[in-house]
């Protein structure tokens, strides 16, 4: 994977493309031509193509949603947006990219993908269920469509009541209704993984030997079961109070307002991890690969996995401190979330001590797993700053939680689905992308990102409020940089689509294993043949075992 | 080979295929378990807001319907469990008439349940259909409507596993399905009646009882 | 608050200097526990680029020792900024008694603040430096949060109940207060400022805006128009409590249980009467939900509370003995 085939490409003009090789032939990509084919399949490895494009649009919605907002924050006033317009762009923009973008995107596409040939099974353990579970999400991805063309909702990603039952004036029925839909579509996958990674491992495959990004995966299907269902009852709450009127969040009919708060948080914490757990393992696996060597500490990163997830369910209370909860509370709180931390922390330093006397490559997946460890640390620990009491009642709903959460969701889990999209890609399509263009989306990936979010930080310690599109003039240096950080960003995460697209005709044929990594989907031919494996593959190796090369060079 | 049982496609024995649709069940069931938690979780929050007022609008509640009920659906259980029992041994007659049994019972814990409504209706405590200037305060109010939410979701459930039973029964009396070579689909069925049966027992005390 | 870029707040009080020292150090310890993360990435990724000789004998691939150093350490670190830091969210907890107590109102999308003496103002609190101010805080629809960037301090406002807050200005200037929860269309512009003054300044600026009626003569003055008088005073013919002298005092309940008679008491009362029945009397307090603002029973509140502060009338509580 060294020389940029582009070069190739350009001097043969008169070639169109690269012809079919024998894999390709015989594989799952082959395996039925019809649009039928597509959307009927049960095959784990097409459902999570169309799982890719179907998230990688609503990435974009999210995205352009995003445009709209900054372009609108270059200035104090309000020029571009109305106040209406702009509350219903961010809402959108947190719905979408939530439920409908970052929820899915590792575990659907690359977990549907991975899960089976990585253990070594022939799919899921029930793969109708696994398309049902597709059709889900997209008719809840059609009620947002709906909603956006309706006119969108304007509560925030969050639907705090009594706002969204009783005041707001956007479509809060529907889009409760679309991302209580995409619920039952996230129970069902996870449902689907857990049973899988429980009985269809292959012989040998104990647990002692699993990749960690199947132990990550494992933790995520935990609470995807666990707290999708209070994020169900509590919008299906929402809607019959807003239909209604039944009063349970309604103070002047003796509800509470803040048992909203705890309900929704009761689900979002756990989803927090739902969406960085599968980044961690996808980390775990291009960290291992990019050093040749087996993971540092391998029980501790997949244990963490765990202890993250258990922990993760004790620690909502931490967006509520100043709320008007009681102060005792908010002090457990706090501490239970400096405790989620430890074993956070516990991963980013085994990564780093993997490093240590490896062979490090320097290709597209393992930058963009570099950059997920920086970007990933910031947002961590600005976290840690969140959950200390005082600074948070300052800091709270300013545009320092904006920049935490970004931090870790998307310069963490983006950088981590760029980073797997470019180390599987080979596997999934069967070949090669140009590794110059891949290089330089992730450096301009991570320029773009830091341009854009650190100037936040400074700005929520200023006294910025979130969700604020007219604002004191003396913020305005540090909004126009973010805007110009969030274009070149813009930009950089365009930049795959276009070369990884061109590599699906143009680009050479990768072969089995092109990163030479160990792994029983790297055991295959690239693309996949549709029924994985020619025959039920035994394991006998720990995982990771690049036991060969280590005395190669000595200084 | 018609004694073999049939394999779907990922699993290679049916050993396996059983374990993993009784596993697929059991997480089933326990997120069920999360979504009327969650229920529970704004019944028990309310009731600390207005222990008083909540404690009196659950007298207002047809104790021995919900007593009635309860005793019926624990019957049902038992009849269901006898189903699987009886699978195993591949009796199909017997199969199926305990488990038309089981969905019979079923169907008369939603007539009772209709008929509650039906007096609640009249007592004027039905919220939605009966005027709000009935209820004593706002809190028996909004305690109605949390028991009116829970009870439906429940009876949603309750139809569902009816369905699924009579679906089942239809299927053996057809002879196509097979026991006690598919003794799990029954064995399958069964669980999630019985957590249909345990969340009313929870239901139950937490609505009727605790005063 | 003025200026082309500012990369530090404002501050406005000694509160706000401690925060700060806060967050420095704890800026510190981040830096500390995060540094060797990115400078060793990057020297690995020079020194063992692929490719390059290097030393490669004997890696290690666990060390249980190692691990749980670097578990505990950050931990045990952290944990001292935990002790610190919520031993300053505690002190925002515990208002002085001696505090000037100012109400404010909430709502889509103004703040109303009532001074004790009856002054009024929307979208803007004068407060005197060096003296404690505890603000009572309600909301007459959602969700609201009262932010002041320069005193590093926010709370809810919640509806359906009181929150407070309390702060002591240290440096008379004007400051951005705004609100900080997403309360609908017009969220980005409720806000206004907050304006810290001299004693003597404030006195002077009492003085200018004073009304007719101090809070609890308003307050009196509602009393006798909503009719409330006609069942609590001393005329009148209905059985029900007379509220001389209830503020702060226990309350014994229908249903057995005793309550203080504090501001979220009283207010339920006013608003939710079915809700607490003061024993021995009958159920026919109405409710004046759609009748009274949040101001208004604030107002109300500060009445009855002048009745007691003044020890006029004396607590009447028959019923309850009956
Ligand atoms: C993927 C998403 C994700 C993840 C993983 C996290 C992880 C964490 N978050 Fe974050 N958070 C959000 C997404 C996420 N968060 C979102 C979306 C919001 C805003 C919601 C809204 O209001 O709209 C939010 C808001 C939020 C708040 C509320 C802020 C407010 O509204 O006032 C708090 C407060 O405690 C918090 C804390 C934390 C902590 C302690 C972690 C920890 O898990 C972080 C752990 C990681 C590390 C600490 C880094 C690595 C560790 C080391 C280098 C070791 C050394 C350190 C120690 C041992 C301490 N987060
Ligand atoms: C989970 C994922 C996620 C992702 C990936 C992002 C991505 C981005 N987010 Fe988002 N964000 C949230 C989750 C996410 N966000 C949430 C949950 C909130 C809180 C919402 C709330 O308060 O309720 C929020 C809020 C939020 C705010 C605060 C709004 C406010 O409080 O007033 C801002 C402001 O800068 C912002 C910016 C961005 C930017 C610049 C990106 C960029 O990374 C996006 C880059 C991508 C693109 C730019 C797409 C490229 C496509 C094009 C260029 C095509 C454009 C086409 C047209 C314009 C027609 N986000
Ligand atoms: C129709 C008669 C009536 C009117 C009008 C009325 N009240 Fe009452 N109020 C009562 C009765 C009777 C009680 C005692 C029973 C209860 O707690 O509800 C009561 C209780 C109270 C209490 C609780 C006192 C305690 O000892 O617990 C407060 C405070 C109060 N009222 C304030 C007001 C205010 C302020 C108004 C006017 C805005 C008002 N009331 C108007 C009849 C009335
Ligand atoms: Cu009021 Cu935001
Ligand atoms: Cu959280």
């Amino acid at each position: 994977m060294t020389s940029d085939h582009m070069v190739d490409a350009a001097s043969h003009p008169a070639q169109p493309g690269i012809a079919e090789t024998a894999e390709e032939r015989v594989s799952y990509l082959r395996a039925g031509h019809t649009l039928g084919s597509w959307l009927f399949t049960s095959d784990h490895k097409r459902i999570a193509i169309l799982y890719f494009i179907s998230v990688t649009f609503f990435f974009f919605v999210g995205g352009a949603a995003a445009t709209l907002m900054r372009a609108d924050l270059l200035t104090p006033q309000a020029d571009l947006l109305s106040d209406e317009g702009y509350n219903r762009a961010f809402t959108l923009h947190g719905v979408i990219m939530v439920w409908f973008f970052l929820i899915p995107s590792i575990p659907n596409t690359f977990g549907n993908f991975l899960v089976p040939l990585m253990i070594g099974a022939r799919d899921l353990a029930f793969p109708r269920l696994n398309l049902l579970s597709w059709y889900i999400y997209m008719l809840g991805g059609l009620f947002t469509i709906y909603v956006l063309i309706a006119g969108g909702v304007d509560t925030g990603w969050t639907f705090y009541t009594p706002l969204s039952s009783m005041f707001a004036n956007g479509n809060v029925v529907l889009a409760a209704t679309a991302v209580f839909i995409v619920g039952f579509s996230s129970i069902l996958t996870g449902l689907n993984f857990i049973v899988t990674i429980h009985k269809l491992r292959a012989p040998g495959m104990t647990w002692g030997r699993l990749p960690l990004f199947i132990w990550s995966l494992y933790a995520t299907s935990l609470i995807l079961v666990l707290a999708t269902p209070i994020l169900s009852v509590t919008l299906a709450l929402i809607a019959a109070e807003r239909l209604f009127g039944i009063g349970v969040f309604n103070p002047s009919l003796g509800g509470d307002p803040l048992l909203y708060q705890h309900l929704f948080w009761f689900y979002s914490h756990p989803a927090v991890y739902i969406m960085v757990l599968p980044a961690l393992g996808v980390v775990s696996e291009l960290v291992a690969a990019a050093a040749r060597k087996p993971v540092f500490g391998y029980q501790f990163v997949a244990g963490s996995s765990i202890a993250i997830a258990a922990i993760g369910f004790l620690v909502w209370g931490h967006h509520m401190f100043v709320a008007g909860q009681s102060a005792y509370a908010s002090a457990i709180f706090s501490f239970l979330s400096l405790a989620v931390a430890v074993p956070s922390g516990i991963k980013v330093y085994n990564w780093t001590a993997t490093l240590y006397k490896g062979q490090i490559s320097l290709d597209p997946p393992f930058l963009f797993a570099m950059s997920f460890i920086g970007l990933f640390v910031v947002g961590g620990l600005t976290g840690v700053i969140l959950a200390m009491l005082a600074v948070d009642v300052h800091v709270h709903d300013t545009y320092f939680v904006v920049a935490h959460f970004h931090y870790i969701m998307v310069g963490g889990t983006v950088s981590a689905y760029f980073g797997a999209l470019h180390y599987w890609w080979p596997k999934i399509i069967g070949r090669r992308y140009s590794l110059a263009w891949g290089r330089l989306s992730a450096a301009l990936i991570f320029l773009g990102f830091n341009l854009t979010f650190f100037p936040q930080f400074l700005l929520g310690y200023l006294g910025m409020p979130r969700r604020y599109h007219v604002y004191p003039p003396e913020f305005q240096v540090l909004h126009v940089l973010s805007t110009a950080g969030a274009s070149i960003l813009g930009v950089a995460y365009l930049l795959p689509f276009t070369y990884l697209f061109y590599s699906m005709r143009y680009g050479k044929p990768a072969g089995a294993n092109p990163w030479e990594a160990t792994g029983l989907e790297w055991s295959i031919p690239s693309p996949p043949p549709k029924h994985n494996f020619a025959e039920r593959p035994t394991v006998t190796r720990a995982p990771y075992d690049y036991t060969i090369e280590y005395e190669e060079s000595d200084d | 080979m018609t004694e073999r049982v049939q394999v779907h496609e990922p699993f290679v024995d049916p050993a396996q295929q059983h374990a993993a649709d009784m596993l697929g069940m059991y997480i089933f069931l326990a997120s069920e378990i999360m979504l009327f938690g969650g229920l529970f979780a704004v019944l028990f929050v309310c009731r600390l807001l207005h222990p008083q007022e909540i404690a009196a609008a659950s007298k207002e509640l047809h104790l021995w319907i919900g007593g009635i009920n309860t005793a019926i659906l624990l019957t049902s259980s038992l009849a269901v469990a006898i189903a699987v029992q009886l699978a195993r041994q591949g009796s199909r007659r017997a199969v199926a008439i305990s488990l038309a049994a089981a969905a019979a019972l079923g169907a008369g814990f939603l007539i009772l349940k209709a008929v509650e409504y039906r007096l609640e209706y009249s007592d004027g405590l039905l919220p939605g259909f009966s005027t709000a200037s009935k209820f004593a305060n706002p809190a028996t109010h909004l305690f109605m409507n949390i028991y009116l939410i829970a009870t439906v979701l429940h009876a949603v459930h309750l139809s569902i596993g009816i369905l699924l039973l009579a679906g089942l029964v239809w299927k053996l009396l057809r002879r196509s399905l097979q026991v006690p070579k598919r003794a799990s689909v029954i064995a399958v069925s069964g669980l999630y009646w019985h957590l249909v049966d345990v969340i009313w027992i929870f239901l139950y005390p937490a609505l009727y009882l605790i005063r | 608050m003025n200026g082309f870029l500012s990369l530090w707040p404002d501050r406005a009080s000694a509160y706000a200097a401690q925060l700060d020292t806060l967050l420095a150090g704890f800026t510190v310890v981040i830096v500390l526990l995060s540094a060797p993360v990115f400078i060793l990435i990057v020297v690995f990724a020079i020194k063992y680029r692929r490719g390059r000789p290097a030393n490669r004998k004997h890696p290690v691939t666990r060390n249980v020792w190692l691990e749980i150093s670097w578990s505990i350490v950050p931990f045990v670190l952290m944990l001292c900024f935990y002790v610190w830091a919520t031993k300053l969210f505690f002190d925002l907890h515990h208002p002085p008694a001696d505090a000037l107590e100012i109400d404010v109102v909430a709502k889509q999308w103004m703040w109303k603040f009532q001074h004790p003496g009856g002054q009024r103002e929307i979208n803007e609190l004068h407060v005197p430096i060096d003296q404690p101010v505890r603000l009572t805080m309600a909301s007459q629809d959602v969700i609201h949060s009262l932010y002041i960037p320069a005193l590093r301090m926010k709370q809810d406002v919640v509806p359906g109940r009181y929150t407070d807050m309390w702060f002591k200005a240290g440096k008379p200037g004007t400051y951005l207060l705004t609100c900080a929860e997403f309360c609908g269309t017009q969220h980005a512009r409720m806000g206004g400022h907050l304006i810290a003054m001299s004693q003597a300044d404030y006195a002077r600026w009492l003085e200018a805006s004073t009304t007719d009626l101090t809070l609890a003569a308003q307050g009196a003055e509602l009393f006798r128009s909503r009719g409330c008088s006609g069942c609590h005073g001393p005329s009148a013919t209905v059985h029900a409590p007379n509220l001389a002298g209830i503020y702060g005092k226990p309350v014994p309940l229908e249903d057995g249980q005793v309550v203080t008679a504090n501001d979220q008491y009283i207010r339920d009362s006013i608003l939710l009467p079915q809700q607490q029945i003061a024993a021995g009397y009958p159920h026919i307090m109405p409710s004046f939900q759609n009748v009274l603002g949040e101001d208004d029973v604030l107002k109300l509140i500060a009445y009855i509370k002048s009745l007691s502060d003044t020890g006029e009338g004396s607590p009447n509580r028959e019923g309850a003995s009956k």
